[in-house]
């Protein structure tokens, strides 16, 4: 079965060639209903297809008591020269699991979108980018060689890039961006950064190796020395942190939200910004060869998980808690890399990929349902207008907050053990408090949302109304140098719409994806029962053939492992009921733990002023270097060190402009010039 | 004589038939019918290259190459040929200009290139070059009303006319230092007398021109104003098929000289200088070119930046890859001019920002233009890429990593600029929107352009060989 | 080597001395009383008519690049005629092939109307 591999690449290949001939040739013309369904069904089966035939891989490999990796070589792509890249692709269990999250929950992306895309303009457009998307996904995740996978690495950036600059002509308020255009550009830019370290590991790797396969590079990889093995595993998980959204390169993440909804379950959540926790878990035994990287994985992990959680504590746009706490779920990941537990990450990366796919889906049903508002603060009581979604939302939020017997229960208290196991009792702690600030702020989401009191019809800049006493005065936030915050109230930007809002439950189009996900989210965990229960749980079993783990496998005691599970379920039980009872019951408490710790409060809200610091270190003194330096240098707003670059390019440019005079004359002197160096050089050197 | 006409098929048929054309165009004086007889010509000519391909060896004495190579070469510029007429005549019409001369010229054009891609002989080169020069400055003086085509048509004349003499001369140093003409015979003269200071001297001029003719810094200076002043469609035909031609006929002289200096470290570096230069000018000033005409005039220098990079290898794998170079690059930069041509009327749609919200009007030509701007900025998986990638690892090859760096540093470059005319196309609304319509036969022959440049990019490896043989035979 | 290139070089060498001698010389010497008549257009002393730049018909032009092409065919006719035992039939070939090639381009002259001087 797994030579067939090559179709689930071809399918969404095929959808996105056919989608795109229906958008070149306007298929969708007359914009009638039964069009839409008609290509939404289309892609939505060109990514089932592939499914069925991954479920059946899976199947298969299931049935074997040996479960080796097959290569599949389509054919030789450059056959010429120095090096031979071969279209081919690895089927092994690692690869097969991912390619069943990637299939699977983008099969029931694609349905969502049917119908929450129904009646854009750009709806064979839309997915046409969805398929190109799953495409380079399952390149990615399926390459034989890092040529194949560094191919579709590229190509989920594109397609990031277009999918978040879906509505171009949108208005999207990010720190120092104005349109959604700011936001892609800012995510392509970002992910440019972690892409060049990638190249560089890869150049490094075929230096000393002259391959890319995977199975050349693990089998050979004692021919690396302790330096190269460093750098070149730093150089990936640099990589991986702009893809993976870590510190220093996450800031793209957040204002990638400014993509349809779907986007963000599907490539911001689910499968594309795990892609850098699935390379480094295929380059395991790499990995296990340079101990500083890995306690450097850990430490960026460990701490870019609590950051994202305190930030994920106070946000006010539905999507940005989502998006904070994607962030901040991805930095466990890397904690479980880190500490040498590579099959738990990838455990993980299954299990937040269906409840964080089930957040993302209800917060866009949400969304559709308030007409575009994203403002938790203007919601409320939304849960007798939608059952469907808010109980599925319940369900996904407990398991991101790690309720007992949920699937984020299992993954992330395994996490934390093993980051205790492994001797990192600091990295245990912050990851612990990290853990209970994902609970609160599941809980803060889940209550604003759908139960107290309705607020969606009101004008949230009301002082006097007593439940948005979170809301601060108008204004009052506006003391550090800008406004440009996407979820500030400022009384009357927001304010009514003049209409009011009638929310309602979705269209079974939506709502079944959100039920499947549902169940996913409290069911998967059962695949990686703790070793306390099952000394083998089915998860390690099957990646035992493909993901190496750290050689001390990490045995606790049952006694202490009971307790770290029972420290785990505590601290998410306490996080969830301290949520409740400050949303839903003393809504003043949180009141006055603004004002009375408004520094921390606001420094939470402005995510600890990293953008601002990106600013201040590199925007700023380009821009003062021009203002101040090259007098009434008339520059244009300058917003980020890549555009910096640029604008040196584009002076050089402008530079080079003037030499092109126009005359005639001019030219002829420069190729006399040009006539006397070359012979001057060639024969009189 | 009649074995040579025979050996030299393609030349041959074209001379032949541009007869045919000239007659047919003074007797029944029809520029469609002139259109479809040279597009007949063309297709002619590449049918009897792969029909009848030529054996290796020489025809008429020792003047002209036959072989793998030539076969090669004179595909390029069929090819070029064919395609500049299929995408000429809705903008010829347009434009009021709808001359069968216009056709005839252009092929008269492609017979020079086609003397410079198979020519053994110095004079041979310098025949070719001339015929499809002139050829080329009347095609850009074509517009006769337009004041930017007649100063083009001047400019070109003037300077490559200069570039020219330069060209005479260092034949005739050549001549004086060696006393021979037949590149082979300049080869064997180089091994037993040596090589000296006026050689040197010739071979120099001699770069010069066929730098000229392929724009690299800083021989440069005429590109944007030839290629934003001509016809839009000529300059697609000067931007590829003449490129291909200086590059093919360089590649001779350089591989000829090669068997008597193999190696020679000055010519690498004098041409990995030029290359860095063209590479880092033609990007950088293609950055700051509202006008797209203009900033193709640019990233063709680029390009030719790139190509230079495989000659500064100096290896067989080196010139391969500028032959398949060449080819991918006529077939996209055709490409690229061919949706401005098809498009634009009376010099409208200069600025990349008039091609906001194409995509809404017309998709599909929005579409076929982003392949075509992706493949110029070399992303995979088109045929661009192959290209660059052939030559940078030639470069690498060459111990000349730096050379290759370079050039894919500037290659990131390029893809600002060209991804913006995509981020016009689709991620702007239209402006008051500007008159544009497309007719069949030119779409039909882009999206058969845009299928071959993906096609070459996934399934590079047979036309690669057919480029790596082209070479191996050529230089024995 | 570069001896067989003396005589050039002296050449050079005396042709530039030479100029630059004389017209310093002239300048050095000769009397400068400049006046109107002196400085008016010198056109064989006849009082100057018009402007000197006359539009001129560009039929003047095509006949004039005619005839240049139909010259050179004859100037090529004379080695050709010299050597014509030399060369034999070929040459003869050669030479009928390249006429009639000429010939295909005086029809062509002669359909577009290039000789019609109206």
């Amino acid at each position: 079965m797994h030579q067939y591999i090559f179709l689930t690449i071809l399918f969404p290949l095929a959808g996105f060639l056919i989608n795109s001939l229906f958008t070149l040739t306007n298929f969708l013309g007359w914009r009638t209903k039964e069009r839409e369904t008609l290509v939404g069904l289309f892609s939505s089966l060109m990514i089932a297809i592939p499914f069925g035939i991954v479920v059946a891989i899976f199947l298969e490999m299931l049935s074997e008591a040996e479960r080796p990796a097959h290569l599949v070589e389509v054919y030789q792509w450059m056959n010429t020269g120095l090096m031979n890249v071969a279209i081919a692709y690895q089927v092994d269990t690692l690869s097969v699991l991912m390619a069943l999250i990637v299939t699977g929950v983008g099969t029931l992306i694609h349905i969502y979108s049917i119908g929450y895309m129904h009646g854009d303009d750009g709806f064979s457009r839309f997915f046409s980018y969805l398929n190109l998307f799953i495409f380079a996904m399952m390149n990615l995740i399926l390459g034989a060689n890092m040529v194949v996978m560094f191919l579709g690495w590229e190509g989920v950036g594109l397609c990031s890039y277009l999918l978040i600059g879906f509505w171009y002509d949108r208005k999207f308020e990010g720190t120092a961006i104005v349109s959604t255009g700011d936001a892609a550009k800012k995510a392509f830019i970002t992910n440019r950064v972690g892409d060049f370290a990638m190249l560089g590991a890869m150049f490094l790797i075929f230096q000393t190796l002259g391959s890319l396969n995977y199975t050349d590079i693990i089998a050979k990889r004692d021919a690396f020395d302790g330096t190269t093995v460093f750098w070149i595993t730093l150089l990936i998980f640099i990589g991986c942190t702009g893809k993976s959204a870590q510190l220093p390169l996450f800031v793209w993440l957040p204002d990638a939200m400014a993509g349809p909804t779907p986007v963000s379950a599907l490539i911001h959540a689910a499968t594309m910004v795990t892609s850098g926790i699935y390379i480094t878990a295929r380059l395991s035994p790499l990995f296990l060869m340079a101990p500083q990287t890995m306690e450097i994985i850990a430490v960026v992990g460990a701490i870019t998980a609590i950051f994202a959680g305190t930030v994920g504590l106070v946000q006010n746009d539905i999507k940005k808690v989502l998006a904070y706490s994607t962030v901040s779920q991805l930095g466990f990941m890397f904690l479980a890399l880190g500490v040498g537990a590579f099959q738990i990450a990838i455990f993980h990366v299954m299990t937040h990929a269906f409840f964080k796919a089930c957040l993302f889906l209800g917060s866009g049903s949400v969304i559709h349902a308030m007409h575009e508002e994203q403002d938790i603060r203007k919601m409320g009581g939304l849960r007798k207008y939608m059952p469907s979604t808010s109980t599925t939302f319940f369900i996904a939020s407990l398991a991101l907050a790690g309720f007992p017997l949920t699937a984020g229960f299992f993954s992330k208290d395994a996490i934390l053990a093993e980051a205790f196991a492994s001797g990192h009792i600091v990295l245990y702690a912050i990851g612990t408090v990290a853990a209970f600030c994902t609970a609160f702020y599941s809980m803060r989401l889940c209550v604003l949302t759908f139960l107290g009191e309705e607020r969606f019809n009101k004008s949230v800049a009301a002082p006097t109304t007593s439940s948005v006493a979170e809301q601060e005065p108008g204004g009052g936030h506006g003391d550090h140098g800008y406004d440009a915050h996407d979820d500030h109230g400022h009384g009357d930007a927001h304010g009514a719409d003049g209409h009011a809002i009638h929310p309602h439950e979705s269209p079974a189009f939506m709502t079944v994806p959100l039920w499947i996900l549902a169940a996913l989210s409290l069911g998967a965990g059962f695949l990686g029962l703790p070793a306390v229960v099952t000394e083998h749980s089915w998860i390690h079993g099957w990646l035992e053939s493909s993901v190496m783990q750290a050689e001390a496998a990490h045995h606790l005691s049952h006694e202490t492992e009971w307790i770290l599970l029972g420290i785990g379920s505590l601290v998410a039980v306490l996080g969830l009921g301290f949520g409740y009872f400050v949303y839903a019951m003393r809504i003043e408490i949180a009141a006055s733990a603004k004002r009375s710790l408004a520094f921390l409060y606001t420094t939470l809200l402005d995510k600890y002023y990293i953008d601002e610091l990106y600013e201040l270190l590199f925007v700023r003194p380009v821009q003062w270097l021009s203002d101040k330096v090259l007098f009434r240098f008339d520059t244009s707003v300058v917003d980020g060190t890549v555009n910096g670059i640029g604008d040196i390019f584009m002076s050089l440019g402008n530079g080079l402009r003037k030499w092109q005079s126009g005359v005639a004359q001019n030219y002829a002197v420069a190729i006399t010039f040009g006539l006397i160096l070359v012979i001057a050089f060639i024969a009189f050197r | 004589m009649l074995n040579d006409l025979l050996l030299t098929l393609p030349i041959t048929i074209a001379t032949v038939w541009v007869l045919v054309l000239i007659l047919c165009e003074a007797f029944v004086h029809n520029a469609n019918l002139t259109r479809w007889l040279t597009a007949i010509g063309f297709a002619g000519i590449i049918a009897s290259i792969f029909l009848i391909p030529s054996p290796e060896g020489y025809a008429y004495g020792t003047m002209l190459r036959t072989g793998t190579f030539t076969n090669f070469s004179n595909f390029i510029f069929a090819v070029s040929g064919l395609l500049v007429v299929s995408i000429s005549d809705k903008y010829l019409e347009e434009e009021e200009i709808n001359f069968g001369e216009y056709y005839i010229i252009l092929f008269i054009s492609t017979i020079g290139m086609m003397l410079m891609g198979s020519a053994a002989n110095l004079s041979v080169i310098f025949i070719g070059l001339e015929t499809m020069s002139v050829a080329l400055y009347t095609l850009a003086g074509m517009l006769r009303k337009d004041v930017r085509s007649n100063e083009a048509a001047m400019k070109y004349f003037l300077l490559g006319s200069f570039a020219t003499g330069f060209f005479l001369y260092g034949i005739a140093l050549i001549y004086g230092a060696t006393g021979e003409l037949a590149l082979p015979r300049i080869a064997a003269s180089l091994q037993t007398n040596g090589v000296s200071t006026l050689f040197w001297i010739g071979l120099s001029l001699l770069m010069i021109g066929f730098l000229f003719k392929v724009s690299a810094v800083p021989f440069h200076q005429w590109t944007p104003d030839v290629y934003e002043g001509s016809p839009t469609t000529a300059a697609a035909f000067m931007s590829t098929g003449s490129k291909a031609a200086a590059f093919s006929s360089l590649i001779i002289v350089l591989s000829n000289i090669s068997i008597a200096l193999p190696n020679n470290a000055v010519l690498q570096t004098a041409f990995a200088y030029i290359a860095v230069a063209t590479m880092a000018v033609g990007n950088i000033t293609a950055l700051t070119q509202d006008n797209l005409k203009r900033m193709l005039a640019y990233s063709s220098i680029a390009h030719a930046g790139y190509m230079l990079v495989g000659i500064a290898a100096g290896s067989n794998e080196g010139y391969s890859g500028v032959l398949y170079y060449a080819l991918i690059y006529t077939l996209m930069n055709v490409g690229a001019f061919g949706v401005i041509a098809v498009l634009e009327r009376h010099r409208t749609l200069t600025n990349a920002s008039d091609y906001a919200g194409l995509f809404k009007q017309h998709p599909l030509l929005a579409g076929l233009m982003a392949v075509f701007m992706f493949s110029l900025a070399g992303l995979p998986p088109f045929g661009g890429f192959v290209g660059k990638y052939k030559v940078f690892a030639a470069a690498v090859e060459a111990d000349l990593t730096w050379l290759a760096i370079v050039g894919v540093l500037a290659s990131v470059v390029s893809v600002y600029y060209y991804l913006r005319v995509v981020i016009f196309m689709f991620m702007r609304d239209p402006e008051p929107a500007p008159q544009a319509n497309a007719n069949a036969t030119g779409s039909f022959a882009l999206v058969a352009i845009a299928v071959i440049v993906f096609l070459m990019g996934i399934f590079p490896t047979e036309v690669l060989k057919l480029a790596d043989n082209a070479m191996k035979v050529a230089l024995k | 080597m570069i001896e067989a290139y003396l005589p050039i070089f002296a050449m050079i060498v005396i042709a530039i001395v030479l100029g630059v001698l004389l017209l310093t010389l002239g300048r050095l010497l000769g009397p400068k009383r400049s006046n109107s008549e002196k400085m008016s257009t010198y056109e064989s002393g006849i009082e100057p008519v018009g402007t000197a730049k006359a539009r001129i018909s560009v039929k003047y032009y095509l006949v004039a690049m005619f005839f240049i092409i139909f010259d050179i065919e004859v100037i090529f006719m004379y080695p050709w005629a010299v050597n014509l035992r030399e060369f034999g039939v070929s040459g003869l070939v050669s030479m009928i092939t390249f006429a009639l090639l000429l010939l295909v381009g005086y029809f062509y002259i002669l359909k577009k109307g290039g000789l019609e001087w109206n």
